[in-house]
């Protein structure tokens, strides 16, 4: 079954003072599919339309035109079906920084229909498994950033929903942290069996945790594959080879040249982009040591999604960061920019 | 219905439970109208025989209109603790559940409205310990109606802060709208002592037929036409601001 499915969904805002209005088409139809148990990540550089196609997904904003069905329901007219089988977790967060954790968790569930009982139980479940142990009578304002990270979680997942989405999950949080966090998401499917739709602009994050990435600029999605098809597809991996002798490096310029098509040296570098190295490689070092050629070091770099952002919209993430700037949705609450 | 009710509870104990955590705010809340009592109240007693009110004692003359600034004020202020809920994602957190809209705000409306009837009880008690003599079923029906400005007032101010959704632009829209409410309805002095050109202005002042109309319930003149067009003004504020609340939280409803 297909737990998402959009077709031509698209936002368009106006923005502006009095008579002057410009629209600005946040989302310029997007279409997307995510299948049963998959983790999809939605990556993009800010004010690409991340989050505002999210909020459509998740029926907190009602598209201007296309469809989208989650969890098998119509998102405009099965509202409240899809709020029923969707967990959402915001980037600003769910919770109250004065009230107790386990109150809001349970307040919550309760809020899906869940007996108070059924959401203590569930609620203290989801508090061991997501290493919460002991915060139950703890405000969020005396929680560190990780913590309330994973209290959101807890909220997003307190009524059992089969599909959740996670919208920049660990904007602003420390490394360990972070890595932290990646374990309990990659759980969600492993243990859980969920589906699981992320946004990210984090290159790293995408590629650890999904399947698929479905990169989005400008409203439009530009790309939808596996990270390692993504990468072999477009960039190819670099290969560093250091020879020991100056007059080794034209024998290496070479052999590397008949792989690559982009081959540098410096010094005693000679560096080429290679698709799928991890083939190639070891025949390239049999050529090499027949030629008599002998390597003091030997370096297989895989390309990185920035690679792959760049090739595909010939901006890096970080500049399409610093030019995109804002979030056009007017109603979000603010998050981490 | 019975889903509506217990979301609305499930909301309304929330609030409750975060509000018990810091009761402090309901004193401070009555501040402001306790002062009133206390340090203006005996300047009326020498005037208020020159009044022309249904009651010739001070305090039955004063709390009633205390009561309804009460109202209008205590309520208008619900709006900032929901821009800080918002802030925080509660609001959007709660909206991704199945729950009602409405319940969303009834729930916190309830909330209010309880605040508001502690705070008119503790009014109207220290009112009668200060000398306020009045009917008792007036008295109810008074702060009765106190509770439908104060939810008007409650559910508008809701409304404004998830639409502006910040605190610098809702408080000084409260205070234009709050100034000329509080000048023009008689809440202090009677509209009565005005000029006729003064009297006009107040007559386009819906919150000043309210003033009126509990006034006369508390002393006891129930039957009054003022008490009907007081309480008919206070439904009617109390509707359209529902609908207005309403309509904001059920706003993006996809």
């Amino acid at each position: 079954m297909q737990m998402i499915e959009a077709r031509g969904l698209t936002q368009t805002f106006h923005t502006g003072q009095g008579r002057k209005k410009t629209p600005v088409h946040a989302v310029a139809g997007v279409d997307l599919d995510v299948a049963e148990g998959e983790v999809v990540g939605f990556l993009g550089p800010n004010g690409a339309g991340k989050t505002t196609t999210l909020r459509m997904l998740v029926t907190l904003l009602r598209p201007t035109a296309g469809t989208a069905t989650v969890a098998g329901y119509d998102v405009v007219r099965d509202s409240v079906q899809v709020r029923r089988s969707i967990g959402y977790c915001s980037q600003v967060g769910s919770t109250f920084s004065g009230a107790y954790a386990g109150d809001e968790v349970v307040d919550h569930g309760m809020l899906y229909g869940m007996s108070r009982k059924d959401a203590v139980e569930h609620g203290h479940e989801l508090f061991d498994r997501l290493q919460l142990e002991g915060l139950w009578r703890r405000m969020p304002k005396n929680m560190s950033g990780g913590q309330k990270r994973r209290l959101d979680i807890a909220m997003a997942l307190i009524h059992r929903p089969s599909l959740v989405f996670l919208d920049e999950p660990t904007t602003g949080l420390d490394p360990q942290a972070r890595a932290n966090l990646w374990d309990h998401i990659a759980d969600l499917r492993s243990k859980q069996g969920m589906t699981v739709f992320l946004t990210t602009h984090y290159l790293d994050e995408a590629d650890a945790l999904a399947d698929r990435i479905v990169i989005i600029d400008k409203g439009v999605i530009v790309a939808s594959d596996t990270a390692d098809n993504l990468k072999a597809n477009v960039s190819g991996d670099l290969v560093d080879l250091e020879v020991s002798s100056d007059e080794q490096v034209a024998v290496a310029r070479d052999k590397l040249g008949s792989l690559s098509d982009s081959v540098e040296v410096e010094g005693h570098h000679v560096r080429g982009r290679v698709s799928r190295a991890g083939k190639v490689v070891p025949g390239l070092l049999r050529d090499l040591e027949s030629a008599g050629v002998g390597l003091d070091s030997i370096e297989v770099i895989r390309p990185s999604l920035d690679d792959v952002f760049l090739t595909l919209t010939g901006r890096s993430l970080r500049d399409a960061d610093e030019a995109g700037g804002e979030s056009f949705d007017p109603d979000a609450p603010e998050g981490d920019k | 219905m019975t889903t509506f009710l217990r979301e609305t509870s499930i909301v309304f104990r929330r609030q409750i439970r975060m509000n018990l955590r810091q009761p402090a705010w309901v004193l401070i809340g009555v501040m402001q109208p306790v002062l009133y009592l206390v340090l203006f109240g005996p300047l009326l007693e020498p005037l208020v025989s020159q009044f022309d009110t249904s009651s010739d004692n001070a305090y039955t003359f004063l709390v009633p209109g205390l009561l309804v600034q009460l109202g209008m004020f205590g309520a208008f202020f619900a709006g900032f603790s929901l821009i800080g809920e918002w802030r925080e994602g509660v609001i959007e957190a709660e909206r991704v559940t199945p729950a009602n809209r409405s319940a969303l705000l009834v729930g916190r409306l309830t909330r209010d409205l309880l605040q508001l009837f502690v705070q008119a009880l503790i009014l109207v008690g220290l009112g009668y310990a200060m000398g306020l003599r009045g009917s008792v079923g007036g008295i109810v029906l008074g702060i009765a109606i106190t509770l439908l400005v104060g939810g008007a007032c409650a559910a508008a101010s809701n409304a404004l802060a998830l639409t502006t959704k910040s605190e610098d632009v809702m408080a000084p829209v409260i205070n234009v709208v709050m100034m000329p409410v509080l000048l023009l309805s008689g809440i202090l002095l009677p509209m009565t002592l005005g000029a006729g050109w003064l009297q006009r202005i107040s007559d386009f002042m819906p919150f000043r037929y309210i003033v009126d109309a509990v006034r006369d319930v508390f002393a006891g003149d129930l039957g009054a036409s003022t008490v009907m067009w007081g309480t008919g003004w206070a439904v009617v504020l109390f509707a359209l601001a529902m609908w207005w609340g309403t309509s904001v939280f059920r706003k993006e409803n996809a």
